[in-house]
């Protein structure tokens, strides 16, 4: 495992292109180009204002940058670093900006979600979508492109329109039978849209392409419902994590619930292994604290850390969320499906250093990584059944069915991990922290215990 | 004078008592009557008076009297036998009143008695009733502890439903009141929108200048797909309807497919269960008693079923699943016979058996295994130090060289002393042929000697002048005989100490051995 020197970026914007050989990153106003394996500056782009969003075309051949506060888009090409292109909102402003699945076409969304507004960059056309919701993710692209979902408000309704990315076109509009459509969700293969209530009601609904309803599905009544929703890659399976710390498994064939997974606080009578973070403090004897010592450093300030097996019982910590607060934090808000559909990673809020690997093959729970302090983040490889997740810390913590290592970012001054993001090849992470930057390099070989 | 009276007054009462029971019935009424026969026999003579016994029976009267505490009615003293007319009505008198007076105790103490026996009645009557009241009152009891059984069960329960009917109202609660905060947020979040929008409203009613919006671009760029943008017409519209139809048809072909496929796997599965179950059905009949030949005939009949073809119809399907069933709950039923028969011990107990078996072995192997290791490791360890094993070798082929040497040695002796042995044996057959011959000529010489005896008498000599010093043991006699063809005859070799030592020929030398 390599890591590549830390570089500095801001706002969290580092991409790697969708054909894997660019990283994109953002500091400051400047849009900086490098080769992912060289690591070598490519191109630089100026910015008119601080760069507060970013991202590649899915051709890999343009990049936009916005700037909400002035109500700027700025489009780069990387072919061409002289073309420019430069989208102004004007006095309706801007707060969300993204690329069409086609990478020509930018949709912003404006102010108090008034609009949105899509700017072709073939044709200079404009084309507006009037209502769109407000809500937690109320736009949705299909994963082959063809088709975008977007959730509506009129008249305290909530509404669907589909539209076909080739020309803007509404295919279907329908209304969907919820109170307060809180988000929505394409299936990989691109017939089924999942489309879930907000948390005051446990409610999902399924509709077809063509906008028939498929099914309804409501887990229990009253107490808050669906926190976060993730389909499998194989589109077999649509995974809820609900706020009564469960997640339910729904088949795609009849819609119905095939499994429950539980969150415990108490693990006891599971096959289970349940690896614990221990981190291990270097002893540090008086005659080796010389000034030399502590200068050299990271050694001192960053401690060790290896994973044990525990036996069972274990006992995982739990944090009684604040019950006078909304959004509160208990329920399961993070759910990631391996690549392989086979397993299904896990975070339950209250008990936030935990992340639970379940096996969707036996039904059952695969394995608990115990951490030192709350998991920040993780993703699975692409290519494989490997999690990578942070905690905050300077660590990178790696499982695989094989077992799982914790790795040390050497970095000097500390760098802390805040997010990661895989490359799509799988070789490679890249590692955001709160303004720096590192890449992480693998070795052919698995990881050891 | 008083004790005496009270003594004589139970004395009378007794006697009275008696007198009573014996001579009277309890009523008052045959009383009188009764009395009377003892008197109203006038008419017949009384046994007890006659002419003849007067002064007896006076006598008698007066003990009588006097016993009863009354004056005598006859002095003895008085030879006179008239009686005193005075005195015996007197007597009379009393002993009527004293008649009278038992009378009426006799009155009272039956009164006395019937009110006893009424009152023992009575107390009779009241026990019962005291009795069976005190049955029903304790019946009452038990009644009542049941019911107040129940009633504290009942009690207990909606007690208990009312803890969960507060635990639901707090459950209930609690959402209310997450709702609540949900609600309050959301509205809140909501106000500082539309309090946003306002200033903005307000912000650009003020603004003079509107900012529009504007893109700019340094020049167009092609679409991704390098084709042409194309107008917006019904065509186009039908076109993207066709698109999408398509695209779902696709993804439910391709589902069906899948399911097909797993319906077809399941379905094989389901067969060969179905048939591995109808095999073991039959084994176990066979095994059994074949009575029920219908079964068998069925299974036959199914037999019949191609699993092979792909058969869609919802009847197969069912056939199959129906069979399956039946065989299953055969097997269940075949199951159960045997376990109500016991035989299903019989397997459990040889696995254990075998268990057991197998656990010895692994044991067994594992101490050999131990066993062995230790002998390795001893092994080991012996042939660690070098050096001292290379001494040890020299030593021991040195050692081994000397035995060699020793033992070549001995090998010879043993060759010399087998010949010698044979040589031996060889030697005493020929001594003893020639000893033979020897004694034929001797006897042959002696008769002639014996026919011619006359002439030579000094002969007789005998030869031990030719044998020197040779101690000849067993020799009889030894004769004039040139004493070579015997000592020529043989050589006996002796040995001493590893070497050979040959005697001489010239002497003979009987040395050792003995000859008859």
């Amino acid at each position: 495992m390599n890591f590549s020197e830390v570089f500095k970026q801001s706002n969290q914007l580092c991409k790697v292109s969708p054909d894997g050989k660019y990283l994109a990153t953002c500091v400051q106003y400047r849009l900086v180009i490098r080769d992912i394996n060289t690591l070598q500056i490519l191109n630089l782009y100026t910015c008119l204002d601080q760069i507060s969003h970013m991202e590649w075309s899915s051709d890999s051949l343009f990049i936009l940058c916005a700037m909400y506060k002035r109500g700027l888009v700025q489009v780069w090409s990387l072919e061409q670093p002289d073309w420019h292109c430069k989208i102004d909102e004007g006095s309706i402003g801007l707060v969300s900006s993204r690329w069409s699945p086609d990478g020509r076409h930018i949709l912003n969304t404006t102010e108090f979600h008034l609009r949105i507004t899509v700017w072709s960059l073939c044709t200079k056309a404009v084309s507006y979508i009037k209502y769109p919701k407000a809500c937690q993710k109320g736009l949705d692209f299909s994963r082959d492109g063809c088709y975008m979902a977007l959730a509506e408000r009129r008249d305290c309704k909530d509404y669907v329109s589909i539209f076909v990315c080739d020309d803007w076109h509404l295919l279907r509009h329908f209304e969907t039978e919820t109170q307060d459509l809180s988000g929505l969700e394409w299936s990989p293969n691109g017939s089924v849209l999942a489309v879930w209530e907000s948390c005051l009601e446990y409610k999902i609904l399924l509709y077809s392409l063509d906008g028939r309803l498929l099914s309804t599905y409501s887990a229990y009544e009253w107490s808050l419902g669906v926190k976060s929703v993730s389909w499998s890659p194989s589109s077999q399976f649509l995974a809820i994590g609900s706020f009564d710390e469960k997640v339910r498994i729904l088949n795609h064939i009849t819609w119905k619930k095939v499994a429950q997974f539980e969150h415990p606080a108490v693990i006891d009578n599971t096959k289970a292994t349940v690896y614990k973070e221990i981190e291990k403090r270097p002893t540090v004897t008086s005659d080796e604290m010389s000034l030399h010592n502590i200068t050299v450093a990271s050694s001192l300030f960053s401690t060790q850390s290896k994973y044990e097996i525990s036996p069972l019982p274990v006992q995982i910590p739990v944090v009684k969320p604040d019950p006078d607060r909304a959004n509160p934090k208990i329920g399961v808000s993070a759910l990631a499906f391996s690549s392989d559909s086979r397993y299904v990673a896990t975070k339950n809020d209250n008990m936030a250093t935990a992340v639970w690997v379940w096996d969707m093959q036996k039904v059952r729970l695969e394995a608990v990584l115990e951490q030192t302090s709350s998991v920040r983040c993780f993703q699975w490889d692409p290519r494989r059944p490997r999690l990578a997740l942070c905690t905050g810390n300077s660590k990178l913590y790696l499982w695989s069915p094989g077992g799982c290592v914790s790795v040390q970012v050497p970095a000097e001054g500390g760098f802390q991990v805040h997010s990661l993001n895989w490359h799509r090849s799988g070789d490679s992470l890249t590692l955001i922290g709160k303004d720096q930057l590192c890449l992480c390099y693998m070795d052919t070989e698995q990881d050891d215990k | 004078m008083f004790d005496w009276m009270t003594i004589h007054k139970k004395l009378f009462n007794k006697l009275l008592f008696c007198k009573m029971r014996n001579l009277y019935s309890p009523l008052l009424r045959h009383f009188s009557q009764s009395s009377l026969p003892l008197h109203r026999n006038t008419n017949v003579q009384s046994a007890f008076c006659t002419q003849q016994n007067v002064q007896e029976c006076l006598s008698h009267i007066n003990q009588e009297v006097s016993s009863l505490g009354l004056p005598t009615v006859w002095v003895e003293l008085d030879e006179s036998s008239d009686l005193n007319v005075v005195t015996v009505l007197n007597c009379m008198y009393d002993l009527i009143q004293l008649h009278h007076r038992s009378l009426r105790t006799l009155e009272n103490i039956e009164v006395e008695q019937l009110k006893s026996n009424s009152k023992l009645d009575y107390l009779q009557l009241s026990t019962t009733r005291l009795k069976e009241q005190l049955e029903c009152s304790k019946r009452e009891n038990t009644g009542l502890l049941e019911r107040e059984r129940q009633l504290q069960q009942k009690v207990k329960s909606l007690q208990n439903c009312l803890k969960n009917e507060k635990e639901e109202v707090q459950k209930l609660q609690n959402i209310i009141a997450s709702r609540a905060t949900q609600y309050n947020h959301d509205m809140k979040r909501k106000e500082r929108d539309l309090n946003k929008l306002k200033e903005r409203l307000n912000q650009l009613l003020a603004d003079k200048k509107e900012r529009k919006q504007a893109i700019d671009v340094l020049n167009n760029i092609g679409r991704a797909d390098g084709k042409r943008s194309v107008w917006k017409t019904e065509k186009t519209e039908a076109k993207h309807e066709g698109e999408m139809y398509k695209a779902l048809l696709s993804d439910y072909d391709a589902r069906q497919r899948d399911l097909v496929l797993e319906n077809a796997e399941l379905r094989k599965v389901l067969q060969q269960m179905k048939n591995d179950m109808v095999s073991l059905l039959r084994l176990k009949k066979l095994t059994q008693n074949g009575v029920q030949n219908q079964c068998n005939g069925t299974q036959v009949e199914e037999d019949g079923f191609d699993p092979s073809k792909e058969l869609f119809c919802v009847h197969a399907c069912e056939k199959l699943t129906n069979s399956l069933r039946l065989q299953w709950r055969r097997l269940k039923s075949h199951v159960e016979q045997l376990d109500s028969q016991g035989i299903e011990t019989v397997p459990r107990e040889s696995h254990e058996e075998e268990m057991d078996k197998l656990k010895l072995e692994v044991q067994q192997c594992k101490d050999l295994i131990q066993t062995q290791q230790h002998l390795l490791q001893h092994q080991l360890n012996s042939s660690c130090d070098e050096i001292a094993s290379l001494r040890n070798d020299g030593y021991m082929l040195q050692e081994k060289e000397r035995l060699r040497g020793e033992w070549k040695t001995l090998e010879e002796q043993r060759s010399i002393f087998d010949r010698e042995r044979k040589n031996f044996t060889e030697a005493a057959i020929r001594l003893s042929h020639e000893r033979k011959a020897f004694e034929e000529d001797r006897a042959t010489w002696l008769k002639h000697q014996f026919l011619s005896l006359s002439p030579c008498g000094d002969l007789k000599k005998p030869l031990l002048s030719d044998t020197t010093g040779a101690s000849s043991t067993g020799v009889c006699l030894f004769l004039q005989r040139p004493p070579v063809d015997i000592s020529t005859s043989f050589e006996i070799c002796i040995s001493t100490g590893g070497k050979n030592t040959q005697m001489p020929r010239s002497k003979p030398a009987y040395c050792g051995i003995k000859c008859h």
